[in-house]
């Protein structure tokens, strides 16, 4: 194990071990926040009784449209403004900015427009995620080296052979990053629109127990959408890792 | 492949190549009115003092950039604008792919080709022997060092069998025993598959070492000045530096670089003065 592994493990045992003393000697009021292990015991009770079988079905599947409306949306928009230089020029500074509209905002307009339902939460969500991806494409595109565009070059490749065979895979590192992103908001503005206005899915049953004063429930899903979301990004972070180990830096 | 010294096998018939202006730049014109005939089976080699158009030289030859000016032939067919079968180009930076093995980078030409893949094993395991580099076939670049990516390159260019090989500066990134252990490998090269080599280098030895031409440029717009015959063997390798006649036309390349690589630098030095006072 690495130093850096080390650290992390050392700093997530002694978070979680500190907060699971603190509440249980009572300096942590259960009314303000539960144990850690209370949280792992909550998720099992939930998951188990079957009861949010329909909210997650709801949650994740909204997140697998909007994550990959995001993604390959992203993508197909980034390389077309890669593709024109006037288009770049007129858009940079509007993607620059893009992350400080506060898009939760839209989600009644989009429930006007879209109706109740999954509909607007995927919009709302492919919104957040879509940006990340152009982002990310441009990012990666734009640092594809020129000697291996030559290359291509001279072995004749076909505009869609050398975006194929020689660029997509060039910029794959900047792309995952992209997908990473692009997945995490997502994730965040299904469960977010959920939260604030929709009538079933896991951001609902948060603010449900919310609303109740149930932090045992409340506390556990939270943990579980964080497990989630941890287990989705560290798996896409190994394939990165992998990748860069085996192409170095370049 | 004829070792016939009259046949020519590329040619630039007053070829210039104008850059067009940038925002806040002026065109610059890089290169010529040249002319040039490459023989079959010869290695020649450019030198020049730095940003005199050499590898501008080797845009248009190959025919990645077409001539403002003038035309350019492969085996007597006019080039427009892309590079024909029979030509390799090895560039100066590290152009392997690094999400392929060593194998899959020296298959990729072959492959795109559509060819059967069991020719496409015995060209690749051919080249990958000729280079050295049979134990680092299943290898990524990353793994391999700077000199080992760049034959990984030449196997590249090597495995799809070219008529007229165009090296842009091969070595250049890497130092000066490997220069010229890879200078006797490419001769080996030149000499097995009987190919036209052009070879743009700024080093005077190697370019005397190793051709049988050498062309040598004059400052921005690059003309050729002189074209020096060495009149080297066909064997020769990197021993000939003890030769000579080895030293007399290093100094004679010399002679005639050094007052175009004063003028180069004043070019130079102006131009930065004219962009520091914009």
């Amino acid at each position: 194990m690495n130093p850096a592994t080390v650290i992390r493990t050392l700093v997530i045992i002694g978070i979680v071990g500190g907060l699971e003393l603190a509440c249980r000697t009572g300096a942590l009021p259960h009314t303000v926040i539960i144990a850690p292990s209370a949280m792992v015991a909550s998720i099992i009770e939930t998951l188990s009784s079957g009861e949010l079988n329909g909210d997650m079905r709801q949650t994740f599947g909204a997140v697998a449209v909007a994550a990959t409306l995001a993604i390959c949306g992203g993508f197909v928009l980034g390389f077309l403004i890669h593709m024109s230089p006037r288009l770049r020029r007129a858009i940079d500074p509007l993607l620059g900015a893009y992350y400080a509209i506060p898009h939760v905002a839209f989600y009644p307009v989009l429930i006007v427009i879209f109706g109740l339902g999954a509909g607007p939460l995927i919009v709302l969500a492919t919104m957040l995620g879509i940006v990340a991806m152009i982002i990310a494409t441009l990012g990666g595109l734009d640092r594809v080296p020129r000697v291996l565009l030559r290359t291509a070059k001279v072995h004749g490749l076909s505009p869609s052979q050398e975006l194929f065979l020689v660029r997509l895979p060039a910029a794959t590192p900047h792309l995952l990053s992209g997908v990473k992103l692009a997945f995490s908001y997502s994730f965040i503005g299904v469960v977010a629109g959920e939260f604030i206005l929709s009538t079933a899915g896991v951001g609902h049953a948060i603010a449900f127990s919310y609303d109740n004063f149930d932090n045992y429930r409340m506390y556990g899903l939270i943990l579980f959408i964080i497990g989630f979301v941890v287990v989705v990004n560290t798996t896409i972070l190994f394939w990165e890792r992998r990748m860069v180990a085996r192409r170095g830096t370049r | 492949m004829t070792d016939d010294k009259t046949a020519v096998a590329a040619e630039l018939v007053g070829v210039t190549r104008v850059y067009p202006a940038r925002a806040g730049h002026a065109p610059v014109h890089a290169l010529g009115p040249l002319d040039l005939k490459l023989h079959r089976g010869e290695f020649f080699s450019v030198v020049g003092p730095s940003g005199c158009g050499k590898s501008t030289l080797l845009d248009v030859l190959s025919g990645l950039a077409p001539p403002t000016e003038g035309k350019a032939f492969f085996e007597g067919r006019p080039l427009n604008d892309t590079v024909p079968d029979g030509i390799g180009v090895v560039f100066q930076e590290d152009a392997s792919f690094p999400w392929l093995t060593v194998f899959d980078n020296v298959a990729f030409g072959l492959r795109r080709k559509g060819m059967e893949a069991g020719e496409v094993r015995r060209r690749v395991d051919y080249a990958i022997n000729f280079m050295g580099l049979k134990a680092f076939a299943t290898a990524y670049p990353a793994q391999l060092s700077g000199g080992m990516r760049q034959r990984v390159c030449i196997a590249r260019t090597l495995v799809m069998e070219p008529r007229l090989i165009l090296l842009d500066e091969p070595f250049g990134a890497l130092d000066q025993q490997t220069r010229l252990l890879m200078g006797d490998e490419l001769l080996r090269l030149w000499r097995e598959t009987g190919a036209t080599v052009m070879l743009i280098t700024h080093a005077l030895d190697e370019a005397n070492l190793l051709s049988d031409r050498i062309g040598v440029m004059s400052a921005r717009p690059g003309i050729f000045i002189d074209v020096v015959e060495t009149g080297w063997s066909r064997d020769r390798d990197s021993t000939l530096a003890a030769d000579a006649r080895f030293g007399l036309v290093s100094n004679r390349l010399w002679s005639m670089l050094r007052s175009e690589s004063m003028r180069a630098m004043g070019q130079q030095t102006g131009e930065r003065a004219a962009e520091a006072a914009e």
